[in-house]
C-alpha cells in the first residue's frame, strides 16, 4: 500500500481501477522555411480550423457541463485572435523564417512562461489554457486532426499529470469515478469539472504516474486529499465505510428533490430538465427531474461533414426515451444557424445569425432536414412507448407551425402505411421566444398542444440586446416588465384554450423568479439538472395566492430593477 | 474609485491617460479581462495599460494575453493611456466599463 497527500478539490470517496491519462506528445521540429508566405498561409488555415473546433466544443460544453466550461473554450478562441500573439507568430515566420510549428511553440510558450511567473494560482492556471490552445494548433498542423478520443473503456479513477479542458471534454462522463492530478490547484479545470459532475477529485498529488500500473486499485478521498494505491484490506474496508457515509449524505440531500414540487397550499408544478446529450439524462433523473422539458438536438448535427443518418438519429432518441422510461420528453427540433459550422446545411456566415436563416426558418428551403428528424423521432418513440412532445424553435409566423404540422402528418401517415409502430401519445408544440409569438399567443394556441417559453431569446429579442455582446449583455434582464408581460400574455392565452405552458430558459432556475412564475400559472419549470433540488425547495415555501399577488404587482412596475428590489423584499 | 485625468504632451501629440482602480473580485481576469480587451479593440487608436501596483511597463490593451500577464487583482490600480484617433472616446469607454464594474451591478 502506498499513500500520498494532495489537495482536496471535490468531496467524496472514489474506489476503483486506475486509468492513467497520457496526452499524446507532439515533438516540434524547428525547420528553416524558404517560402514564408506559404508557411503563414498554412498557419492561418490551422488557426481557422482551431477556431471552428473551439466553437463546437463551447456548444458541447454548454450543454454537457455548463456555462463555466463553455466560457473556457470561448476564452481560448480569444487567444487565437490576440493581435500581439499573431504579430509574434508573423515575426517568427517572416523574419526568422521558421516553420509554423516552431513559431507556435515559441510564441505560446512565451506567454505561458510569463503567466507562470505571476505569484497567483489563478493567473498561473491560465498558462495551462495557453498550452492547451498551443497543442490544439500543433495537432492540426501535424495533420492528426482528431484528438484521439481517449477515454477509459470502463468506469475508472482517472490519474493525470494535468488535465486541460480539451482533455476532460473527451471523457465519457459515466466512466469517471474520480479525478486526480499531479499538478493544478483547487481552481483548475479538473476541480471545476469534478464538482460539476459530483465526483471526488484531488489535485497537486505528488504521484509518479509511470510507477502506477493501469487497473491497480486506487482510493481517492476527496474530503482529505489522500490518494491510496493498492490499499490493504483494512484500508479498503474503511474506505468503503466512508464511501457509504458519503453516498448516504448525498442521497439525503437529493432525496427531497425526488419528491414533487408542491406549494404550501397544495398547488403542484412539474419540474423537468434541460439536456443536450444522452449522458445528461441520467444525471437529470438523479437530481429529481420528472422528465425532460428541453432536449436540444444540435449535438447530433455539429462537428460532422454529413447529415446524421436516420438510423443514427433513431439510436440516440431511443436511448434517451428508454432512460426516461415513459416520463415526458420535449424534443426541440434542430435549432442551428449561421453562427455554427455544419457544412452540409448550406449555412453561410451571416452578419446577424440570431436574426437570420436558422431553426424553423430552414424548413422552406430544407424541408428534408426537419422531415428526417420527425421521422426518426416517431420511429424511436413508437419502439419505446415514449411520452414524446415535439417542439419547434424560433417560431414567429403561423405558417411555420402549420407547415411543420403538415410535414408531421405526412411522416405519420407514411409510417402507418408501412406498418411501422408510432407512439400512442404525441404532443406538438412550439417555443415562445419571439415577441411575435407571445403577442399572438392566442392564435398560436389554437395550432399547438403546448408552449415552452425560451426566456433567454425572448429577452434578447424583446429588449434588442445581443447577449453575446459584453457591452450590452447586462441589459438583458428577464425581470424587465416588458418581458414579464409577454410571459404573462403567453400563459393566459394558452390556459384560456386549455393548453399547458413550460419555461426552459435560465429564468426557470432563478429562485428569485419562482413566485412570479408560480403566480402567473406556469405549469412546467425546465432547467439545468443541478438547479432542480434548489428550485423544488423554493417552490415548497410559497402559497399560491401570495404568488398571484406578487405577479400582479410586478407587471405594473416600470423597470427590471424595481421588480428585483420588490422580489428581494418579499423573499420567503 | 479614484479617477485622475491628466493630459500629457509628448511631441505635441495629446495622450490622454487615466488611473483607475479595478474593483471586480476577479481583477483583470476571466470575463472582466475579456470585456476590457473587447472594449479597447473597438477603437482605432493605440491603447496601453499598465499595472500601477506592481509598476509594470505598459502593454497593448487590445491583447488578452498581454492583459492577463499584468496579473491585476481586485483593488489594484491600473493606468490606461491612448494615442491617436478617438483617443478620448476610447478612454471614456474604458472608464465607463470599469466604473460600472464590468456591467455587473455591485
Amino acid at each position: 500500500m502506498q499513500r500520498w497527500q494532495g489537495l482536496p478539490a471535490s468531496d467524496g470517496i472514489a474506489i476503483g481501477p486506475a486509468w492513467i491519462f497520457r496526452p499524446r506528445q507532439i515533438q516540434v521540429q524547428r525547420r528553416h522555411v524558404q517560402d514564408a508566405d506559404a508557411e503563414w498561409h498554412r498557419l492561418e488555415t490551422a488557426v481557422a480550423q482551431a477556431l471552428a473546433q473551439l466553437d463546437v466544443l463551447a456548444v458541447q460544453a454548454r450543454a454537457a457541463v455548463g456555462e463555466e466550461q463553455a466560457a473556457i473554450f470561448e476564452a481560448h478562441a480569444l487567444f487565437l485572435s490576440d493581435e500581439e500573439l499573431l504579430a509574434m507568430l508573423r515575426q517568427a515566420i517572416f523574419s526568422e523564417h521558421v516553420n509554423a510549428e516552431a513559431a507556435v511553440e515559441q510564441s505560446f510558450e512565451h506567454y505561458a512562461a510569463l503567466l507562470l511567473s505571476l505569484d497567483n494560482e489563478y493567473f498561473q492556471a491560465r498558462a495551462q489554457d495557453v498550452r492547451d490552445v498551443k497543442r490544439r494548433l500543433l495537432r492540426i498542423l501535424s495533420g492528426c486532426e482528431s484528438e484521439g478520443a481517449v477515454s477509459p473503456s470502463h468506469p475508472a479513477v482517472i490519474l493525470a499529470e494535468d488535465l486541460t479542458p480539451s482533455d476532460t471534454v473527451q471523457f465519457e462522463r459515466n466512466k469517471i469515478l474520480g479525478l486526480c492530478t499531479v499538478r493544478g490547484g483547487p481552481t483548475s479545470h479538473t476541480a471545476i469539472l469534478a464538482r460539476a459532475l459530483g465526483v471526488p477529485a484531488i489535485v497537486s498529488a505528488p504521484l509518479a504516474l509511470d510507477a502506477i500500473p493501469t487497473n491497480a486499485t486506487v482510493i481517492l478521498d476527496g474530503d482529505t486529499g489522500e490518494v491510496t494505491l493498492n490499499p490493504t484490506e483494512e484500508a479498503m474496508a474503511q474506505a468503503r465505510r466512508r464511501q457509504r457515509q458519503w453516498l448516504a449524505r448525498r442521497t439525503k440531500a437529493i432525496s427531497t428533490a425526488h419528491e414533487q414540487a408542491v406549494t404550501m397550499d397544495g398547488h403542484s408544478v412539474e419540474v423537468v430538465a434541460n439536456v443536450g446529450r444522452i449522458e445528461d439524462v441520467q444525471q437529470a433523473l438523479d437530481m429529481g427531474a420528472e422528465g425532460v422539458g428541453l432536449f436540444r438536438t444540435e449535438f447530433l448535427y455539429l462537428d460532422r461533414s454529413a447529415m446524421p443518418t436516420e438510423e443514427e438519429q433513431i439510436q440516440v432518441y431511443r436511448q434517451v426515451f428508454e432512460l426516461l422510461d415513459g416520463r415526458p420528453v420535449v424534443v426541440r427540433t434542430l435549432d442551428i444557424g449561421g453562427d455554427k459550422p455544419a457544412p452540409y446545411l448550406d449555412l453561410a456566415p451571416e452578419p446577424n445569425p440570431f436574426l437570420g436563416w436558422r431553426a424553423i426558418r430552414m424548413m422552406d428551403q430544407r424541408p428534408d432536414v426537419l422531415q428526417a428528424q420527425l421521422r426518426a423521432l416517431l420511429i424511436a418513440a413508437g419502439r419505446t412507448d415514449a411520452d414524446l412532445r415535439i417542439m419547434l424553435p424560433l417560431v414567429s409566423r403561423l405558417d411555420e407551425v402549420r407547415g411543420a404540422r403538415a410535414l408531421l402528418e405526412d411522416v405519420r401517415e407514411s409510417l402507418v402505411k408501412t406498418g411501422t409502430p408510432i407512439p400512442l401519445r404525441l404532443q406538438f408544440g412550439m417555443m415562445v421566444e419571439t415577441p411575435a409569438a407571445a403577442l399572438l399567443a392566442h392564435h398560436f394556441a389554437d395550432e399547438v398542444d403546448f408552449f415552452s417559453i425560451g426566456t433567454n431569446d425572448l429577452t434578447q429579442y424583446t429588449l434588442a440586446v445581443d447577449r453575446t455582446n459584453e457591452r450590452v449583455a447586462h441589459l438583458a434582464s428577464p425581470y424587465h416588465p416588458a418581458v414579464l408581460r409577454l410571459i404573462a400574455m403567453t400563459i393566459a392565452a394558452a390556459h384560456e384554450r386549455g393548453k399547458w405552458v413550460g419555461l426552459c430558459g435560465e429564468f426557470a432556475s432563478d429562485v428569485l423568479a419562482v413566485p412570479i412564475l408560480l403566480g402567473l400559472g406556469l405549469d412546467e419549470f425546465s432547467m439545468a439538472p443541478a438547479a432542480i433540488p434548489r428550485v423544488k425547495e423554493a417552490i415548497r415555501h410559497w402559497h399560491l395566492p401570495r404568488c398571484q399577488e406578487i405577479a400582479r404587482n410586478v407587471l405594473e412596475f416600470p423597470t427590471a430593477e424595481a421588480v428585483e428590489d420588490y422580489l428581494m423584499e418579499n423573499m420567503q | 474609485m479614484s479617477i485622475t485625468r491628466r493630459i500629457r504632451l509628448f511631441e505635441d501629440i495629446p495622450m490622454p491617460a487615466v488611473t483607475l482602480t479595478v474593483n471586480h473580485p476577479a481583477g483583470l481576469h476571466a470575463r472582466p479581462a475579456a470585456a476590457f480587451v473587447k472594449t479597447a479593440a473597438a477603437f482605432p487608436c493605440r491603447i496601453t495599460v499598465r499595472n500601477v501596483h506592481d509598476d509594470t511597463p505598459p502593454v497593448n490593451a487590445k491583447s488578452i494575453l498581454s492583459v492577463l500577464t499584468l496579473g491585476v487583482h481586485q483593488g489594484y490600480e491600473i493606468e490606461v493611456e491612448s494615442q491617436g484617433e478617438q483617443a478620448q472616446e476610447a478612454l471614456d469607454a474604458i472608464v465607463n466599463l470599469i466604473e460600472s464594474n464590468f456591467g455587473e451591478s455591485e
